[in-house]
């Protein structure tokens, strides 16, 4: 068993509020993604469930029993550090073998246990090595098997792929996936990369400003995104934003275009809306019933595809398009819109209307 | 040329000046003139050291020679002789001064040393309420002058009968050094990232073995420097060694050799001598310890 939870966590460093009410029910066996962007808390949430962070208020379960005055020793937690913290005197071997030591396990022990872990991520070549002489991949293999050499109650990586460049993180990606399955333990996990997030987690919670917006697994975060913010955060491009009220069976933009009202919709008319719709719900090649017209503001091709910027009045939209996709600026485009994906947020609160 | 004598004197703040020394200093030997320059700054430096090494194995008649002889006259190794032992055979005043002084110096900069790397620790790592004001306090105790407080420490010492004792001594090098080293220490703590510990927690260690077997090594280096500084106050000290102490078994060196100016004939060989002999432990232990207060020193520009 392995559940981690935390009710109510609330830590300030001086004058900023780092943690605000974060509430997390992490699930035995899962890839539990803490995702938001640099100052949101994710570290500090982390650093509070390990027992490195002395709360203002709130508590940490672990497995239901409330371990929040344990001693991060007490806790029986691995954590792997964005900057990995080897220790600097010590080799590959020593640094592996330090949780094992620490519990006073018998050398033949540690000795299989260092072993095993050297396959498992490829690093028996480096175990006499010190940090020093290793590279930034390999040091964050040797700091992941210091974590992973034992069985703790909770794995915890805080941003552990942000040092390592682009191949190596897509690397490793699929590489945790792997470990993570076939240990079957909980991880927690700490990125402020959305990729990461939905490619690797079971559940996410999106983290801003020391509040939790909103959890789910990645589908739900990024298909129903609980406010304007979430919609925001996750995606890219990021998703277009667009005033508009209801009236009637038509939506009005603040621009002057119309649309058709979506079925699904239940919002009373002349409340002030935000229509949200993502980059690759929004077509410029197909036609259909519901369109925005608008001119060409500039082209992002990207290789894969190209994102199509059309201004609509004095708002640009992010339109995803194929790559072979040709236009001039200025030109004359009409912006098919997919009104079942799109989303209806409240303009004041920014909460999602959803009812789709 | 100006900028060769700059640079030998002090290398620290003449490096936006690096493409002129590299004209002189680089390649494959120095010019002449930053050579001769050179000589002449040693000289200067030198002469007094010189001259203490060379009065020290002069006999008395050569000390007062006029014109002076910096050659041929006769080495004597008596004057150090007499530094070790008294007149009438046994231990000297002075040796057994130097023995007090070892151990005035080397207990008071262990205590300084044992109470302020925990401190320095303790104010580097955790969220210490008034934290700045507390540092700033400690600090602000090496603000004024030691001859300041002689009299008021004379007094306190002398009703809780501390006046003419080693532990005396002891107690009030260590208090202060004792804010120097936490500065100083504090600084090198800070430059160890935390996360070693935050790391050797999480693997199963108690916060103070997590200090102890993973930041305390990493400290050592800086230990040894401050150390060394520590070391040389209380080694050199002179204004509460001869207010504080008056009995020939308590002195320490320096108010001792200062004891030995001053009646109607002054004998210089044993001055000079008894100087030479105070210089080594210090030269010694600073040449011992090098590597680590090199490293110390420059520590927080080559990490990371």
């Amino acid at each position: 068993m392995g559940t981690v939870a935390t009710h109510g966590l609330y830590k300030s460093f001086g004058k900023v509020q780092a943690l605000d009410g974060v509430t997390l029910e992490v699930p035995d066996g899962s890839f539990f993604v803490v995702l938001g962007p640099s100052g949101a808390g994710k570290t500090t949430t982390l650093r509070a469930i390990a027992g490195l962070e002395k709360l203002d208020a709130g508590s940490v379960h672990l497995d239901g029993r409330d371990a929040t005055g344990d001693s991060p020793a007490a806790r029986d937690l691995a954590m792997v550090f964005q900057n990995y913290a080897l220790y600097p005197r010590h080799t590959a071997y020593e640094n592996i073998a330090s949780p094992l030591r620490a519990r006073r396990c018998s050398p033949s022990e540690i000795a299989a246990a260092v072993e095993r872990m050297s396959n498992l991520l490829h690093i028996e070549r480096l175990l006499q090595r010190r940090p020093a002489q290793l590279s930034g991949g390999e040091m964050q293999r040797v700091a992941l098997a210091r974590a992973l050499v034992r069985s703790p109650h909770a794995f915890l990586m805080d941003e552990p792929l942000t040092n390592l460049d682009l191949k190596l993180r897509v690397e490793m990606r699929t590489e945790l996936t792997r470990i993570h399955r076939s240990l079957g333990a909980t991880f927690i996990y700490v990125t402020n990369d959305q990729v990461e997030a939905l490619s690797m987690a079971d559940q996410v919670a999106v983290l801003k400003e020391g509040k939790v917006q909103q959890v789910g697994t990645p589908t739900e975060v990024y298909e129903r995104p609980a406010n304007t913010w979430v919609a925001g955060f996750v995606g890219s491009p990021p998703i277009n934003l667009l005033a508009c009220r209801a009236e009637g069976d038509r939506l009005v933009g603040a621009q002057g275009w119309t649309l058709p009202r979506p079925r699904w919709s239940t919002v009373e008319d002349g409340r002030a809306l935000l229509l949200g719709v993502r980059a690759e719900d929004l077509s410029v090649e197909q036609r259909g019933s519901a369109s925005l017209s608008g001119e060409l503001y500039g082209l992002e091709p990207l290789g894969d595809r190209t994102v199509v910027d059309v201004q609509v009045g004095t708002e640009i939209l992010k339109v995803k398009a194929r790559p072979t996709v040709t236009a001039t600026p200025g030109e004359r485009l009409q912006v098919t819109v997919d009104l079942d994906r799109a989303h209806l947020f409240d303009a004041d609160t920014g909460l999602s209307l959803a009812g789709r | 040329m100006a900028v060769s004598v700059d640079e030998a004197v002090s290398p620290g703040p003449t490096r936006q000046r690096r493409p002129a020394t590299r004209r002189f200093g680089g390649g494959r030997g120095r010019s002449v003139v930053e050579v001769a320059l050179l000589a002449v700054l040693a000289v200067v430096m030198l002469f007094p050291v010189l001259w203490m090494i060379e009065t020290s194995i002069k006999e008395n008649r050569d000390v007062y020679a006029v014109p002076a002889q910096f050659f041929g006259f006769t080495v004597t190794m008596d004057h150090f002789r007499d530094v070790f032992i008294a007149p009438g055979g046994g231990r000297s005043d002075l040796s057994v001064a130097f023995l007090n002084s070892v151990l005035v110096a080397g207990v008071s900069t262990t205590l300084a040393t044992v109470l302020g790397v925990p401190a320095a620790w303790a104010y580097s790592r955790f969220a210490v309420k008034a934290k700045k004001d507390q540092l700033f306090f400690i600090l602000s105790t090496r603000f004024m002058p030691p001859v300041v407080v002689v009299i008021p420490i004379f007094l306190m010492y002398r009703q809780v009968g501390l006046i003419d004792t080693k532990l005396g001594l002891i107690l009030i090098y260590a208090a202060f050094n004792l804010p120097f080293t936490i500065w100083m220490m504090k600084g090198f703590v800070d430059e160890v990232p935390a996360e070693y510990e935050d790391a050797a927690m999480l693997d199963g260690y108690t916060r103070l073995q997590a200090f102890r077997r993973f930041t305390l090594p990493l400290l050592v280096p800086g230990i040894a420097a401050t150390a060394v500084f520590a070391l040389i106050f209380s080694w050199n000290e002179f204004v509460f060694a001869i207010f504080l102490t008056s009995s020939d078994e308590v002195r320490t060196a320096p108010p001792a050799i200062a004891g030995l100016i001053g009646g109607t004939t002054v004998d210089w060989g044993l001055v000079a001598a008894a100087s030479v002999v105070f210089a080594l432990p210090v030269l010694i232990f600073a040449y011992l310890v090098r590597k680590h207060l090199v490293a110390g020193v420059t520590l927080g520009a080559v990490r990371r």
